[in-house]
């Protein structure tokens, strides 16, 4: 219960800062449109609209990952210099509980972003969100949610040891929204990027909000993508302790 | 019985110079501290900035591994035993950092006493006892970017006490806080001691580990140069003399020249708006005021007087003897 309680603050204060932030809402609004019209220029040709859906709902889970790759990054940099990475670290709650929810946190703001891009995509570009299988599509959006948080947890566990991984953060956010098919289908990839892609949990549940959407069993992806999840957070929680031993050790904690 | 023990204490930090031919330093920030404090006791660690004050408290608050040496808290280490020791001491820092800015101070609070897992039914009102104390309630609901420095400081001092730790650490508390703000936060840190908590205090404002303190340690340059009450430090230099002499453009030369007489034991010159004030700490049984005056010509003097040594005399003496 008590787990729980501090699970839910966390990601509730966490929430609150993320509106709060002028940047994250210039970021909530720009990015959207551009992902929306990305997604419309490249898959505008010919009268079929599953394409046109295709693109927009990946355009749109590009905006969570977008968010969670760069503010998770972000985020520990500002705790270390507002001093309260150093607070959180001295306490006796475990740091992983502390980490996990600030990290889906970020993801959650992310489905703004993803409601925003399809409203863009509607609105501008007049691609229609139509839905096979609304129950699917309402459930492989949290599951999607909680494990791209949960990649950011284990990219955050690399920021609290290594002061500028944050732009390590930065640089993740291309690559994965390609190599998990986003845009491009991945058939459209050499084979050598699929073992990647497999291991990436965004790649799953792109699938699951597809799959649910344009047609197709939405649920063994929802159900790899939440294992992959929870499979960060267990080599997350793993590398943790050992980060924050160095990171005592080497004073790293309150320098930025 | 020992609350806090300090053993043999050391941490060097790994640092580099320059931008393409690297070079990888050592600075041994803390070299060897050791001191005990006593269950009850306010204890100061006074010393000027880079002495090892805050390395040494974020070694017993578990934040920094010591390179060599052992700390004990409650009588648990601080190293193999973190967690424990987390659950039992409060830490509050001075200055500006270390809140949520885009929070409120209540929500900064619920924060924090849920991660030292304050019981969700009193927390409330532990809450409101603590703004109550600080001087606080009825600003709670307002986010912390608009409070000043002060009330950043109140806040942090709550958020320390949330638990109800029996040991505090207080990281200069009061720095860049305004003289009556500073002077109610010193009330503050003397009713945890009333309260029965232990604390340990480091600063660098003489007269508040005089006014505060049970016991004061003076570190400088990693080591901890004297021991003792405020009383047997002043003691250390009680039987000299104090002459300050104020002055107007004086150049460097004749302070060096004060500084060679036979019997001066330390000089300190203080900028004061316009003039300056030179402070000579003197052997005992030794008139060297007008010696002292005659190294001094061709400078515009103003007000000459003479007194007994206080605790910053000894502060002065010790940190410049390290």
């Amino acid at each position: 219960m008590r787990t729980l309680r501090l699970l839910g603050l966390g990601w509730l204060l966490q929430m609150k800062m993320l509106w709060r932030s002028t940047f994250n809402t210039l970021l909530g609004v720009i990015y959207p449109l551009f992902f929306a019209t990305v997604a419309f220029f490249m898959f505008q040709a010919g009268d079929d609209p599953k394409p046109l859906l295709y693109a927009s709902l990946g355009a749109a889970v590009m905006g969570i990952w977008g968010t969670t790759s760069t503010a998770a990054g972000a985020s520990l940099a500002q705790q270390r210099w507002h001093g309260t990475l150093e607070l959180l670290v001295a306490a006796p709650a475990s740091f992983a509980l502390i980490l996990l929810p600030t990290t889906i946190a970020m993801a959650s703001i992310g489905i703004y972003s993803m409601a925003s891009t399809l409203l863009w995509g509607w609105l501008v570009f007049g691609i229609e969100l139509t839905i096979d299988s609304p129950l699917a599509f309402v459930l492989a959006i949290p599951a999607t949610v909680v494990s791209i948080g949960a990649l950011g947890f284990l990219l955050a566990v690399a920021f609290v040891r290594f002061r500028q991984a944050w732009a390590l953060g930065n640089m993740l956010e291309y690559p994965v929204w390609l190599v998990s098919g986003f845009l491009v289908p991945l058939a459209l990839f050499p084979g050598w990027v699929r073992p990647i892609s497999w291991v990436l949990a965004p790649t799953w549940g792109i699938n699951a909000i597809r799959d649910a959407a344009l047609g197709g069993s939405a649920w063994p992806d929802i159900a790899v993508a939440l294992a992959l999840g929870a499979g960060y957070v267990g080599i997350g929680i793993l590398l943790l302790n050992r980060a924050l031993y160095a990171a005592r050790s080497k004073a790293t904690l309150a320098l930025s | 019985m020992n609350v806090v023990e300090a053993i043999d204490l050391r941490r060097t930090y790994k640092t580099t110079t320059g931008t393409i031919r690297r070079r990888s330093l050592e600075v041994e920030a803390v070299r060897g501290v050791s001191f005990e404090i006593a269950e009850g006791e306010l204890f100061g660690l006074l010393g000027p900035n880079g002495a090892g004050k805050t390395t040494t408290i974020k070694m017993l608050i578990t934040l920094l591994i010591p390179t060599s040496g052992s700390a004990r808290v409650l009588g648990h280490d601080v190293v193999d035993d973190a967690r424990w020791v987390r659950k039992h001491i409060g830490y509050v820092f001075g200055g500006d950092r270390g809140l949520y800015e885009r929070l409120s101070a209540l929500d900064n609070l619920r924060y924090f006493a849920e991660l030292y897992a304050v019981e969700p039914r009193g927390q409330r009102a532990r809450i409101d006892e603590l703004l109550e104390l600080v001087g606080l309630k009825g600003r709670e609901k307002e986010r912390v970017e608009g409070y000043s420095r002060g009330m950043r400081q109140r806040l942090h001092i709550a958020r320390g006490l949330l638990h109800d730790p029996p040991v505090v650490f207080l990281d200069e508390p009061t720095i860049g806080v305004d003289p009556v703000g500073a002077r109610e936060l010193r009330a503050t840190i003397a009713s945890l001691t009333a309260a029965g908590k232990t604390v340990l205090l480091t600063t660098h404002y003489m007269f508040e580990a005089d006014a505060l303190c049970d016991r004061i340690a003076v570190i400088a340059n990693g080591e901890i140069v004297a021991q003792g009450t405020p009383g047997q430090l002043k003691a250390g230099v009680a039987d000299g003399s104090v002459v300050e002499v104020e002055l107007f453009g004086v150049e460097e030369d004749s302070v060096e020249r004060v500084r060679a007489l036979d019997g001066v034991r330390t000089v300190t010159l203080e900028d004061r708006e316009q003039k300056q004030l030179l402070i000579v700490q003197t052997a005992p049984g030794l008139e060297l005021t007008h010696a002292i005056l005659s190294q001094l010509n061709g400078t515009s003097i103003g007000r000459v007087s003479s007194r007994e040594p206080t605790l910053e005399d000894a502060y002065v003496q010790l940190v410049t003897a390290a």
